[in-house]
């Protein structure tokens, strides 16, 4: 029935040259050229050996910290040099290791899952890549010199205030991680754009593959939760550089500020952690076990109330600072409630089982198995901890160490894990080593519960977090000692599994996969160097075991767009809900540009880290003009091609302005992010101003006068931009911006004028903190502003090219409208108050 | 210097409930951790194809872990305000956390001492709790979980001990290069002996010795305070009665002559990173030697 017989999108024989044509406008570079590679499949095999090499150095820092705990009162590594460890171990782990290697994954994986022919964005993810790899090795680098952070990888105010740490190492944490977050938000973005629209045609939200459904709720949660740690850095930055006392309580400032913040990120950071591990779990199992998911709507589900529930959670690890009950009994009760949806996820996962026709017991399933296993476990202590009382005594001790580690490793290391043995066959053609999968296993699940599991003995008998050696006598010596063995033997697993990568990864990009797990989803289709021949239609969840001659027909060519219209790299934009075509998208190949911007990026937080000013503002400059010329020549290509039929009738424009336009797509989820960070500074208002219990705004502050003039300027401002579309006017744009700067600058006058001055008091440092993010969009705002500009002497922006001018103006009116919120904000609260 | 340091012994009624608690999550864990492995089990032998239904999943993944923890949270917020209880009229202490040390004040007796609280056996103490410098976090297992100590806050942690003894209690928010080594100890004895130890923290009576003069003279009153002195400093801990103390450098050293020595002469090697300097080669062997033992005789 299937092949022949089945109507597919294009019919046989395909044009001559079709395929020779598409294969050249996705060759690769080569040789000196690599490092400008941007296509999906290299740049995310790179992100995950990458991340798995900070895994591996992250990983050594554990083994002298067993080491050094191995015994009581050891002199092994110093107090000085441990405290480097322990902050670095969990701050790599965090944003250089777990967070990069999901969303590696996704940038691997997603494509060829959603039948795309790469992400929409692929500059702008080698971009990212290229950042976190350089600023992540010279982060790791700062332990050579003793300059890592070692405040814990919380960084908690006032230790790591100027006073307090007036070295560059928490620095480093500040301004290295910010850059890391930024990188992992230029991330979210493209996978969010990838998910929403570049679904083969047919691939409708719920015939979505899970891991592309827990990939957007990875990425939703990414926008909203890196903003607020972005925010903290932000404040922190400022405190420590300027001396504006956000967390100096004898200055109106308070330490638990930093405390929310951190944690509204920090705790859905395990969940952006685990969503992707647990959505590659529910693709692999399928395979394994021959059936289809049990419960995919109530997985989804489930997937989206983690994502929702977790952001209601994070003052749980903040129980002993002192709360009223009624706030412990609240957080007890939604900590309690993100259990739910784990707990359908693990029966979901068990229920497949059962319905296994012919499980494969091969390495992928063990460690999915372990991962089960090793989760539970997790979860369960992880109710323990939730209720607020309890917490009292385990919290800080090494019981939370057990638990974050069983969380941790079985909910993501494990994952990974299995993945890796899973999915080596789309990039090598043939499996990892069935015998050193199995041993690496067995050795890690013995060792990881070996490591962890007297661990909560230790935390109970009284050892805390964070302490570099323990007195004899408390009944802790054999349970440290039994912890130090076991890591040396997860150790030797995680060897078994590099030694088998060395040994048998031989990654290529037209490999045949040969399908050997018989999975049901699209990347397992054969796959070249511009992904599959044809892009598939989608009728259900498992496209390849309803249709097995669909490989047959996506190679032949009888699926959509067969080949190149424009001769440029193309991919199909698809509409979000149903994905159906709506457009085809030109993406962008390889270039050197993204790679300057990148060096450009990662040496301005470095060398700002390292006090190097001048050097730092040559970096930003660099990386500056790189992207504009990467934009200029890059983006916004205009009508270049009429409309072309890419099958079943589809006849389809190679450029759509409009607010369906990938870009404006891109932009609005930015502005997402932007918001949450608006949202943060504005929770920083508040709460300095709540919970304090002196005067707000102190004794003596003089408010300026109510800024009608500003408003006005604001407003009038706006009024010509939203005008300016009919006509995509740029000098009617450019002048409504002025206009609104003006504004901002006309109240910051203001403000100052009445003596407001930061290093004097919180409020004072508050108030100028949102100039400083109104000053920072102005400034990026006018940079685009001059940008479209020039595009505009240059004829490239007209009524029908319009991209470019759609996206600055939609830019323009969020600083304008941000702008018109501080005012009200900045002058409406210590009115309110 | 022994003092147990661990939540699963508990010697006051506040340490019992959060026990009790252990108990409770340690057992209901272990079961429906057991529980689900054997459905697992069961799910790969491949005879509970029953497993394998959204409704099942809905019953055991959802409906299942409401009920367990809808009971669970009751438990617990009955747990939350049983210990807000006041009982009697607490004795007040004050504890003020500094890097690495504690002071520990009590105002109604007009005493201050460090790294070490005295508690009447059977009253509710009061802990005010709060830190001039960085967060830190007072744990005594034996007792009573954890309290935050932090800048421009102050907590309160209510605690009762149940018996005599004493315990070992530790810093448990890092708080920098020494959070290790800032311990203390929780000793609880019998009222009349409690009074006993306030009435003579109060008289404080000090001997005089050549080792009282090298104190003096090497500055030490600048950050000490001696009560029944001039030294009246506030940086470091107050020594008054300092030879009553179970440990030196806030639990890193047993407290007896030998250590005294050991601890005015070098205390960077003993607790680097603590703020007071050696005093190894500003003070000869024979001064070193004279003030450990007037130190050791404030008793």
């Amino acid at each position: 029935m299937a092949g022949e017989s089945a109507v597919t999108p294009n019919s046989l024989p395909r044009p001559e040259g079709e395929l020779e044509a598409l294969k050249a406008a996705w060759v690769q570079p080569t040789g000196w050229r690599f490092p400008t590679v941007v296509n999906n499949a290299v740049i995310g095999v790179l992100y995950v050996a990458t991340a798995l090499l900070f895994f591996v150095l992250a990983g050594i820092l554990a083994l002298l910290m067993r080491l050094q705990l191995a015994v009581p009162g050891n002199d092994l590594i110093g107090h000085a040099t441990y405290n480097q460890f322990f902050t670095m171990h969990g701050t790599v782990m965090m944003f250089l290791f777990a967070v990069p290697a999901v969303e590696a994954m996704g940038v691997y994986l997603l494509p060829a899952m959603l039948g795309a022919r790469d992400l929409p964005f692929p500059r702008l993810g080698a971009y990212a890549y290229i950042a976190y790899l350089i600023g992540g090795l010279a982060f790791f680098a700062s332990l050579f010199w003793g300059l890592a952070p070692d405040q814990g990888w919380f960084l908690y105010p006032p230790l790591a205030g100027r006073e307090q740490s007036p070295g560059i190492n928490a620095d480093f944490w500040l301004l290295g991680i910010g850059f890391i977050e930024i990188s992992a938000i230029a991330g979210a973005i493209e996978i969010i754009v990838g998910v929403l629209r570049t679904r083969a045609p047919g691939m409708s939200l719920w015939r979505m593959p899970v891991f592309a459904w827990a990939m957007l709720v990875f990425a939703g949660m990414i926008i909203i939760a890196f903003p607020a740690v972005i925010w903290a850095t932000i404040l922190l930055e400022l405190e420590r550089a300027l001396d504006w006392p956000f967390f100096i309580a004898a200055r109106g400032g308070d330490p638990v500020l930093w405390q929310h913040l951190f944690w509204f990120f920090g705790h859905p950071e395990v969940y952006i952690i685990f969503l992707p591990a647990a959505g590659m779990v529910s693709m692999m199992l399928p395979a394994m076990a021959h059936t289809r998911l049990v419960g995919y709507e109530l997985i989804v589900v489930a997937m989206v109330g983690t994502g929702v529930l977790s952001f209601g959670l994070w003052v749980h690890h903040m129980y002993t600072t002192g709360l009223p009950q009624l706030s412990l009994a609240a957080v007890t009760g939604a900590s309690f409630a993100v259990s739910i949806p784990a707990g359908v996820q693990v029966f979901a996962w068990i229920g497949t089982l059962a319905a296994a026709r012919r499980l494969q017991w091969e390495v992928p399933t063990l460690f999915i198995l372990g991962f089960l296993f090793v989760f539970v476990m997790g979860g369960l202590t992880g109710v323990m901890l939730a209720v607020a009382p309890w917490d009292f005594q385990a919290h800080d001790t090494h019981f939370v160490v057990a638990h974050l580690h069983y969380v941790l490793i079985g909910g993501m290391v494990f994952p990974l894990l299995a993945a890796l043995y899973y999915w080596t066959p789309t990039a090598t053609g043939r499996k990892l080593s069935d015998r050193l999968g199995r041993w690496a296993f067995w050795l890690i699940f013995g060792g990881v519960n070996l490591t962890f599991f007297p661990m909560h003995l230790t935390g109970l008998r009284g050892m805390p977090r964070r302490v570099y050696t323990f007195p004899s006598g408390q009944g802790i010596e054999w349970t440290n000692l039994l912890s130090t063995i076991g890591a040396f033997v997860v150790a030797a697993g995680v060897l078994l599994v590099l030694i088998d990568l060395a040994r048998n990864f031989r990654f290529s990009l037209n490999a045949d996969s040969g399908n050997p797990w018989g999975a049901g989803t699209l990347e397992w289709l054969p796959q070249d160097n511009f992904a599959t021949r044809s892009i598939p239609l989608v009728t259900d969840r498992e496209p390849l075991w309803t249709n097995p001659g669909l490989p047959r027909e996506v190679e032949a060519g009888q699926h959509f767009l067969p080949g190149t219209v424009t001769g440029l790299r193309e991919t199909l934009a698809t509409s979000p809900m149903e994905a159906t075509p709506q457009q085809i998208a030109i993406v962008p190949g390889p270039g050197w540009a993204h790679v300057i911007a990148a060096i450009g990026t990662a040496g301005f937080f470095l060398a700002l880290t390292v006090q190097a000013y001048a050097l730092s503002l040559g970096f930003a400059l660099a990386g500056l003009a790189a992207m504009l010329h990467w934009l200029w020549h890059g983006t916004d290509l205009g009508p270049i091609h009429p409309p072309v039929d890419v099958g079943a009738g589809y006849r389809l424009p190679v450029y759509a302005p409009g607010p369906a336009s990938l870009g404006n797509w891109a932009l609005a989820v930015l502005l997402v992010a932007d918001t949450a960070i608006f949202a943060c500074l504005a929770f920083t208002h508040a709460f300095l101003g709540l919970a304090g219990t002196e005067a707000w705004p102190p004794a003596g502050t003089v408010l300026p006068p109510v800024p009608w003039v500003p408003l006005l300027l604001l407003g009038g401002g706006s009024i010509l931009m939203l005008v300016s579309a009919s006509a995509t006017s740029i000098a009617l744009l450019l002048a409504g911006l002025l206009l609104a700067l003006l504004g901002v600058g006309w109240d910051g006058w203001e403000w100052w004028r009445s003596g407001l001055r930061p290093e004097a008091h919180a409020f004072a440092a508050s108030v100028c903190a949102s100039f400083v993010w109104h000053g920072f969009h102005a400034l990026v705002a006018l940079v685009m502003g001059g940008y479209l500009a020039a595009r505009g002497v240059r004829g490239r922006v007209t009524p029908e090219r319009r991209i470019t001018f759609d996206i600055v103006r939609l830019f323009c009116l969020y600083t304008a409208a941000q702008a018109v919120a501080g005012l009200v904000l900045c002058h409406g609260l210590p009115r309110a108050l | 210097m022994r003092g147990e340091q661990s939540a699963l012994s508990p010697r006051g009624p506040e340490a019992e409930l959060l026990h009790g608690l252990t108990w409770l999550l340690s057992l209901g864990g272990a079961v429906i951790f057991l529980l689900t492995m054997l459905l697992l089990v069961l799910a790969l032998t491949g005879r509970a194809r029953w497993l394998a239904s959204p409704r099942v999943m809905v019953m055991l993944g959802a409906v299942l872990p409401t009920i367990v923890l809808i009971a669970l949270f009751a438990h617990s917020t009955g747990i939350v305000s049983a210990l807000g209880r006041v009982v009697g009229a607490p004795l007040v202490i004050e504890v003020v956390a500094r890097q690495f040390w504690w002071e520990v004040r009590y105002p109604e007796q007009g005493i201050v001492t460090a790294n070490e609280i005295r508690l009447p056996v059977g009253r509710q103490a009061e802990l005010r709790v709060t830190s001039p410098d960085v967060i830190h976090a007072l744990w005594i297992p034996a007792l009573h979980g954890k309290i935050d100590m932090i800048p421009g806050r102050e907590n309160r942690l209510r605690l009762t001990a149940g018996e005599a003894g004493t315990w070992r209690g530790q810093c448990a928010e890092f708080c920098g290069s020494q959070h290790t080594l800032m311990a203390l100890f929780a000793v609880a004895q019998p009222p009349a002996e409690f009074e006993a130890w306030a009435a003579r923290q109060r008289a404080a009576p000090v001997p005089e010795s050549a080792g009282r003069a090298v104190f003096a003279r090497a500055g030490c009153g600048a950050c000490h305070t001696v009560r029944g002195t001039e030294f009246s400093g506030r940086i470091g801990p107050d020594l008054t009665l300092i030879g009553t103390r179970q440990s030196l450098g806030a639990g890193t050293l047993e407290n007896h002559r030998d250590t005294l020595l050991q601890w005015v002469s070098s205390p960077q090697r003993v607790k680097p990173g603590n703020a007071m300097p050696d005093f190894r080669g500003v003070l000869s062997d024979d001064e070193l030697r004279e003030v450990a033992e007037w130190l050791e005789n404030l008793r």
